[in-house]
């Protein structure tokens, strides 16, 4: 074979910026606009998340030469959903507050994007070592810019970061920030960062 | 009138794609243009009613009576994926010309958040059979809806001079920001 073979730190990081799941490759989506109210909530769900891959990695990273290729997603959507009813059960029985907030979509992990196509792309074809970094590199991508957007939003939605309030009687909060739009425009404004600073380092 | 409120308020008042962001992906990569994005709201409003009533059925008649809700999930995901193969074999067999509009759409719907959604949202809120459907039926309105209004502005966006670093995925999620502010305005008109 004469593919490339990547070192394992960079398996790792790349998952941070290079190939971020969010700002580059536009996956996860849903759960990333509808939950970033607040930066708890974000960095709950990015733990979640990162939770399912990583365990849903390591086994089809095991087993990914007795799948069939007809029903291999399939197979992977079984396996996902078993771990993000663990993750479901998980959050309910110890974090009850965080698990009311994010409601429903926590089972919508089941269907996010990004992590079928990490296995589609990525565990079925490497050992369970490369998964695991692969899989935690992607995971600690996402929650940086879950934890990122939630704390923009929470900064101008309610003036507190984690639930402290940062700014004083003077700040009129944003009520918008907090609203369904604020996401889509906070994302907007994210995306377009992100394309700004990969063109200056590009020029360098 | 119940059932009519509740279509209202799942196509309008709380929108699946602009309040609620489920089915952001299609809504992102299919709303280039009007056609495929009318075919596209076509292809999930249609799975969306079945799989309304057929996650249903399965949850209030298998999985409650044998107490294993905890299987939820993993059969709501299983029966969607082959619900749509399902579709996708019939509407082959009965309208050609059907199939050949909706056919690359189909095997997409499989992800999308807004189907499974929709069923959690039936068990949560502990709607009956014939309001689930109707809430199917609401939510796929809504979807088509706040599809087709994207493909139009971004048809138009095509001609725009937008800077360059908004260009693409930006310039999309600030339109975006901008509908659900538009949609915004339906709030509070009916509280379900």
């Amino acid at each position: 074979m004469a593919k490339k073979v990547n070192s394992l730190k960079y398996e790792f990081i790349k998952g941070l910026w290079v190939e971020n799941p969010v700002l580059i490759s536009l996956l996860g989506l849903c759960p990333t606009l509808a939950v970033t109210v607040s930066a708890v909530n974000g960095l709950a769900m990015g733990l979640a998340t990162t939770f399912v891959l990583t365990s849903s990695s390591i086994i089809i990273s095991l087993i990914r030469k007795f799948i069939p290729h007809q029903v291999r997603i399939a197979s992977y959507i079984v396996i996902i959903a078993t771990f993000v009813t663990v993750a479901d059960r998980f959050l309910a029985a110890w974090f009850p507050p965080i698990s009311k907030e994010l409601g429903p979509y926590i089972p919508l992990i089941v269907v996010n994007c990004l992590i079928l196509g990490r296995q589609e792309a990525f565990s079925s074809k490497n050992n369970s070592g490369r998964a695991i970094l692969d899989a935690l590199g992607m995971g600690s991508g996402f929650i940086l810019v879950l934890v990122a957007l939630g704390g923009v939003r929470e900064i101008l939605g309610s003036g507190a970061f984690f639930g402290f309030t940062i700014l004083g009687d003077w700040f009129n909060p944003w009520m918008v920030m907090i609203l369904p739009p604020g996401a889509f425009l906070t994302l907007g404004f994210f995306v377009a960062g992100v394309n700004w600073l990969n063109e200056r380092r590009a020029a360098q | 009138m119940k059932l009519i409120l509740l279509f209202i308020s799942a196509a309008i008042v709380n929108n699946f794609v602009l309040s609620y962001f489920l089915g952001i992906c299609p809504f992102v990569g299919v709303s280039k243009k009007v056609s495929s994005a009318v075919s596209m709201g076509m292809a999930v409003t249609f799975v969306m009613v079945i799989a309304a009533a057929v996650t249903w059925l399965i949850y209030h008649l298998i999985l409650v009576p044998f107490g294993v809700e905890i299987l939820e999930y993993v059969s709501f995901i299983l029966v969607i994926a082959s619900l749509v193969q399902l579709v996708e074999m019939f509407i082959r067999k009965v309208s050609k010309p059907l199939y050949d509009t909706l056919g690359i759409f189909l095997p997409l719907i499989t992800t999308n958040c807004a189907i499974m959604g929709l069923a959690l949202f039936s068990v949560l809120r502990e709607y009956n059979f014939i309001e689930s459907i109707f809430f199917g039926i609401g939510a796929g309105a809504g979807f088509t809806l706040a599809l087709v209004l994207m493909a139009g502005i971004r048809e138009e966006l095509e001609l725009a001079d937008v800077p360059k670093h908004f260009q693409g995925a930006a310039i999309t999620m600030i339109v975006a920001g901008s509908l659900a502010l538009a949609f915004m305005g339906f709030a509070g008109l009916i509280s379900i």
